[in-house]
């Protein structure tokens, strides 16, 4: 039925390449869930309790990352930072740009979850004669990451997926190697299937790993 | 009238109604009372054919209910039901809410379904709330424009589920009285109910349903002052 | 950087041209795939929900692929997947096929979620009253389950929108890769970012916003 022959071959050849490069896939992808975590409790935090400036810029972070394509937030980063004179590694451009976006979406999520703790949480834990700062990291916040604990484990997925962008700013993580190698030896469709592949496997793992870890985590 | 014969119902190995007989005529009012899990509901859900029943029959005007060939639409336009959740259609004013169904199930023109929805509405003393979302309706009102809704099929029998169980005490009296009414109306009724006032002073006959039997039947004052059954002066005393 | 390159030429009228034909490019190619992976979707979450086994052993696992591979993974894949076949398609409808079948296996979850929105004595109330099975779910599931997950297709929509932005991998010249072009002919890449990007979210933010304001007022 196909006149097309198959080539599985070299594409098992270079495998070993190919996982090395879906473990920087992951490395970049758990990076910049990390700082987007960091900065999305902080944007989430400043949208929340603050005022002015600050405010401000928070906001244009959030929105910004919410309301535009990922690959345009990566070319800012790449092309669009050249004309400041800034010139970022391929692994730099993908790291902000996957960070400044999860950040953006998360810092979201923060919000929705500290939103869904009732204030009375805090009152109560205050009038047992904790301090603010007690109150906030014994109680509030235990019950926010319950909350939010499942859009993370969403957006840590998106991360890495995302991530598949680096091949068009000329990193060369899981999704780059892939065209780097299909493009020497004209295989696109037997590299391409077998990097699917990997994908989904990573990502079936990250909620495994996700669901296992939450039956630990949450006991009540 | 509707004829019961040993009807069996199972929730996989939860044996709910365990061999019901029961026959109701034209223009009685019956009531079902017994406790929280006797298969009250069950019962009116078997005789709509809203739930599959494994023996027994349920006949509604000579048509077997679960029988292969029953058109089941066509037969619960004659079986109007109105349950505790009152289940008004959130997206429609109280007039489409009545309106909808004589237009897309018996085939109405637009006006004339208007037209029965409107008269309906006011029947039940909702005429002033034609336009107005579900939303704005208080419990009571919310619940009169369900029994307008299943009375605007024209149907033959009304079953009411508990109709007042999920009411706050005060809104009670208004459905109350308006189920009342379409009793005096002539209206063929089950009424699945813990208001035993309703009950004694409304009714041609209360049954009383214990684990799935119903242990009991007869006039108010039989089952009210002089009941046979142990379970159920056990029952009547723990709810007066 | 370097002025005295003359082949570059600066921005001139004629490039926002070619950036506002490109926009509509984008535009076209997004409503395309949304709407006809909106229908798909809510026939897929149909099928879901009423879990006929065979169904769901099927549908199911093959609608988490999209979900579970990225996207420019798809479009590449099928892209050169398609001549093997004996289909040629050109981008454009290369790019249609995969975003379709992407958005519907995110709005066939959305779907799903909107008719277990409403519960079943709710169902059972419009089944007493004659009303068949499908007019059950045309009179009163759609609007009331659509209703509930309204805001959820919004932000699929707009994803989709913003995700169009991959087909350019296959060589569819719409808005981003416009922008890439003009980038590299007038060297000029803060201004031409700034207009692309300036697109999606004027797209993107208020529509986003709307939703999210319908969400609040529904949800009184
Ligand atoms: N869909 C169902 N699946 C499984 N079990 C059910 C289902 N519906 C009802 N049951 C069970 O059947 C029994 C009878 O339920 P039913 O709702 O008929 O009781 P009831 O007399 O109406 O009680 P109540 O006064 O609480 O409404 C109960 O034990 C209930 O848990
Ligand atoms: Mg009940």
């Amino acid at each position: 039925m196909f006149d097309y022959n198959f080539h599985w071959r070299p594409v098992m050849k270079s495998l070993p390449d190919l996982l090395d490069a879906a473990f920087l896939t992951l490395q970049v992808a758990v990076l910049a869930m990390v700082l987007g975590i960091i900065i999305g409790l902080c944007l989430a935090l400043i949208r929340m309790h603050m005022k002015g400036p600050i405010r401000w810029l928070a906001s244009c972070w959030v929105e910004l990352a919410r309301n535009t394509p990922a690959l345009f937030q990566l070319f800012f980063f790449g092309f669009g930072l050249g004309a400041f004179g800034l010139h970022l590694s391929p692994y730099m451009i993908v790291l902000a740009g996957l960070t400044f976006n999860c950040a953006g979406y998360l810092a979201e999520n923060f919000r929705g979850g500290f939103n869904a703790v009732p204030d009375t949480q805090l009152r109560a834990s205050r009038s047992l004669g904790m301090t603010a700062w007690q109150a906030y990291t014994r109680i509030v916040i235990p019950q926010v990451f319950r909350i939010v604990y499942h859009p993370i484990t969403n957006q840590m997925v998106w991360a890495v997926l995302m991530s598949s962008l680096g091949m068009l700013v000329g990193f060369r993580e899981l999704s780059g190697e892939t065209q780097f190698f299909a493009s020497r030896t004209f295989r696109i469709f037997e590299y391409f299937a077998v990097t699917a592949v990997i994908y989904y496997v990573i990502v079936k793992l990250i909620l495994i790993a996700s669901r296992l870890l939450a039956t630990r985590l949450f006991r009540y | 009238m509707i004829e019961i014969h040993d009807l069996h119902k199972y929730f996989g190995t939860l044996h709910v109604l365990k061999g019901i007989d029961l026959n109701v005529e034209k223009g009685e009012v019956l009531s079902v009372i017994g406790a929280s899990g006797s298969g009250k509901s069950t019962l009116l859900y078997c005789i709509n054919g809203l739930e599959p029943v494994q023996q027994g029959r349920v006949v509604v005007d000579g048509t077997d209910v679960h029988a292969k060939g029953t058109d089941i639409n066509k037969l619960r336009q004659r079986l109007g039901m109105v349950f505790q959740q009152w289940n008004s259609f959130p997206h429609l004013t109280a007039l489409e809410n009545v309106a909808l169904a004589p237009k897309i199930v018996k085939g109405k023109s637009k006006a004339e379904a208007r037209e029965i929805a409107a008269q309906q509405l006011r029947h039940v003393g909702l005429g002033e709330k034609l336009a107005v979302y579900p939303s704005a309706l208080s419990g009571g009102q919310q619940q009169r424009l369900a029994i307008a809704r299943a009375l605007a099929m024209e149907p033959e029998y009304m079953l009411f589920d508990e109709a007042t169980s999920a009411l706050d005490p005060e809104l009670v009296g208004e459905v109350l009285e308006t189920m009342r009414m379409l009793a005096e109306e002539g209206m063929t009724m089950i009424c699945v109910t813990h208001e035993m006032g309703f009950a004694r002073d409304v009714s041609d006959r209360v049954a009383f349903f214990h684990q799935g039997v119903m242990e009991e039947i007869g006039p108010p004052e039989q089952i009210f002052s002089n009941a046979q059954s142990e379970h159920t002066r056990k029952f009547l005393a723990n709810v007066r | 950087m370097e002025p005295t390159i003359s082949f570059f030429s600066g921005f001139t009228p004629n490039d926002l041209l070619f950036l506002g034909e490109a926009a509509l490019r984008t535009l076209w190619i997004s409503v395309l795939s949304i709407t006809i992976g909106t229908a798909l979707g809510v026939l897929f979450g149909w099928v879901l929900y009423e879990g006929k086994l065979a169904a769901t052993l099927t549908v199911a696992p093959v609608l988490d692929i999209f979900r579970s591979v990225p996207l420019i993974i798809q479009l590449v894949l099928f892209y050169n997947f398609a001549p093997i076949v004996g289909l040629n398609l050109d981008p454009f409808a290369s790019g249609v096929v995969i975003l379709t079948i992407y958005t519907a296996s995110l709005v066939a979850n959305v779907a799903r979620g909107g008719i277990e929105a409403v519960e079943t004595p709710m169902r059972r109330a419009a089944r007493s009253l004659g009303m068949t099975y499908w007019q059950d779910l045309r009179y009163v599931v759609f609007p009331i389950g659509g209703r509930a997950v309204f805001p959820a297709w919004v932000g699929v929509a707009l994803g989709v929108m913003k995700d169009s932005a991959l087909v350019s991998v296959l060589g569819y010249v719409e808005l981003l890769k416009a922008s890439q072009i003009l980038i590299t002919r007038t060297q000029e890449p803060f201004l031409i970012l700034t207009i692309a990007g300036a697109f999606y979210f004027a797209l993107s933010y208020p529509i986003s916003r709307y939703a999210a304001s319908l969400e609040r007022k529904w949800a009184q």
